[in-house]
């Protein structure tokens, strides 16, 4: 094969990749909504992506990817419909005659993608479908992705999405909100998941994907934006948007060249992205000035300004930390929160006392990757090399990040 | 679109006064707003009969519910609604009236 034509493959390819990033959500959105049905508007995305690459090969990249995209996957849609109509199902061939009437009322939200966000998050559907779905319809991701990210089988997490859909057909779950009121009782199920969804970008999940993908996190990123705008005094939403933000802005520094995550104390803080910060620390300062008592994101978005904050990590000012620590800890009395806790009071009082508090977590968190990693830190430091070996074994056993990985890995091989 | 509201009950079946009333308030805002397509109570589950007559031949009649459980239906609603956020709330509404946990199930 020729050089010009796998550049033409490259160029295709990374056009492909952007749209898919860029448009995916909006695609299914138009189309579930043209549609009434999940199925129909997943399937015939998938399709029209799918021909991208063959069409865009052989006829170059539209000027408008997301148009042709739209337009191909409704083709495809209505190509599907008139097929299962054919096989007798006559409400289906009304469906296609119907779809160019002007489109229901579509409720308090605007943006498509953001109704398409509370249809995935409805109070009726399972919390881990609710994940599932926003990944899937959302995010893009395929199911073997979400599978991998979740530590699922492939087949169980297709079941799991297919139930959900089915569920949203046959119960009728609305592809909208009714009303303006509906929203803030909504909105702790969707920070939810839309914080999984960060996470899940942030420190993504199998040993072939990118440490990092910073696709996730700025879809979160930005259904956060969009959720604040509707809701532009809540609390938590602010929060969540601050926690993110800070967090993101030092993901530059995040993973070194060789893609081994870096941790806080040796990050470049230079590279930090001060623009991020400062509009983090412009809604924590807001939060604050609020005097109403914060919620769990309010509280991370404390700690993390206050990281943000220091200039070298010997600066940081760690008894602030653990203090919103325990503040969280009344909140959220649960494992995690107590061994994050943990990890601060290493650096107020020194890391035996730490680890004190830290074995006592074992019996809850010993599938817990940061446990490990935690607890073999903190033996280093006070100097069991052997037993900080074997903790540092566990952890990498248990991480499911390839930068993590390397970065236990060579913390282990240091060890003397 | 119809959603049957069933009505789940543990203690006895019969509704205190004030569950009565608050039912009937229910029900006639159901009405006026266009959900109401059909109620009832149900007699206890120690009355129920089930009846096997798939094949043919003698019906079996077993005396007692097709499954014993803590849990009982006590009543429904067969309500009318645009979708599932409607029924949720009527349904809401529902078992604050009746002071009992409601299931919600879309008809096919």
């Amino acid at each position: 094969m020729g050089k010009p034509s796998e550049a033409v493959h490259d160029g295709v390819h990374a056009a492909v990749t952007r749209a898919h990033r860029e448009e995916w959500a909006r695609v299914v959105a138009t189309l579930t909504r043209r549609f009434g049905d999940l199925d129909v508007a997943e399937e015939a995305a998938a399709e029209a992506f799918a021909a991208a690459v063959e069409h865009w090969r052989a006829e170059g990249v539209p000027p408008n990817p997301g148009g042709w995209l739209t337009t191909t996957a409704q083709r495809k849609a209505i190509d599907r419909v008139r097929r299962e109509a054919k096989r007798g199902d006559k409400q289906k061939e009304a469906q296609v005659f119907f779809h160019d009437d002007p489109p229901e009322p579509v409720g308090a939200i605007e943006d498509e993608r953001l109704r398409l966000v509370f249809t995935c998050c409805h109070p009726a559907l399972a919390m881990e479908s609710r994940v599932a779905l926003t990944l899937r319809m959302l995010g893009g991701l395929t199911v073997a992705e979400i599978a991998r990210a979740f530590l699922v089988q492939e087949t169980a997490m297709g079941q799991r999405i297919t139930r959900a859909k089915g569920k949203i057909k046959a119960a009728r779950i609305p592809y909208r909100v009714r009303s303006a009121e509906d929203l803030p009782a909504r909105v702790t199920g969707v920070l939810s998941v839309l914080f999984l969804v960060f996470n899940e970008g942030y420190l993504a999940t199998g040993a072939d994907t990118d440490p990092v993908r910073q696709d996730l996190t700025a879809e979160a990123i930005r259904l956060t934006r969009l959720i604040r705008t509707l809701l532009p005094r809540d609390g938590e939403t602010a929060g969540l948007l601050a926690l993110m933000l800070l967090t993101e802005a030092r993901r530059p520094a995040r993973v070194s060249a060789t893609g081994e995550l870096v941790s806080l104390d040796e990050q470049d803080r230079g590279a930090w992205d001060r623009a991020l910060i400062a509009e983090g620390h412009q809604l924590v300062r807001e939060r604050l000035a609020s005097g109403i008592a914060p919620g769990r994101y309010q509280i991370l978005a404390a700690i993390n300004a206050v990281h943000t904050s220091a200039r070298d990590a010997r600066d940081t000012d760690w008894s602030q930390v653990v203090a919103l620590y325990d503040q969280l800890v009344r909140i959220d009395p649960s494992p995690i929160v107590a061994l994050n806790r943990a990890i601060a009071v290493a650096e107020l009082d020194g890391p035996e006392v730490a680890l004190a508090t830290i074995d006592r977590l074992g019996d809850r968190l010993d599938g817990y990757h940061a446990y490990h990693a935690a607890r073999a830190d903190l033996l280093r430091r006070t100097g069991r090399s052997t037993e900080s070996r074997t903790a540092y074994d566990r952890a990498i056993e248990l991480a499911g990040n390839s930068g993590e990985t390397a970065y236990l890995t060579r913390r282990r091989d240091q060890l003397g | 679109m119809q959603y049957l509201v069933s009505v789940l009950c543990e203690g006895p079946v019969t509704a205190t006064e004030e569950e009565e009333a608050a039912i009937d308030v229910f029900n006639d805002k159901l009405i006026a707003d266009g959900h109401w397509v059909f109620a009832g109570g149900l007699g206890e589950p120690v009355n129920a009969t089930v009846i096997d007559h798939r094949g043919g031949g003698e019906p079996i009649f077993t005396d007692g519910p097709y499954v014993e459980s803590k849990e009982f239906l006590v009543g429904f609603w067969v309500i009318e609604a645009a979708d599932l956020d409607v029924a949720l709330k009527l349904a809401a509404e529902g078992s604050r009236a009746c002071n009992r946990r409601v299931e919600v199930r879309p008809f096919l």
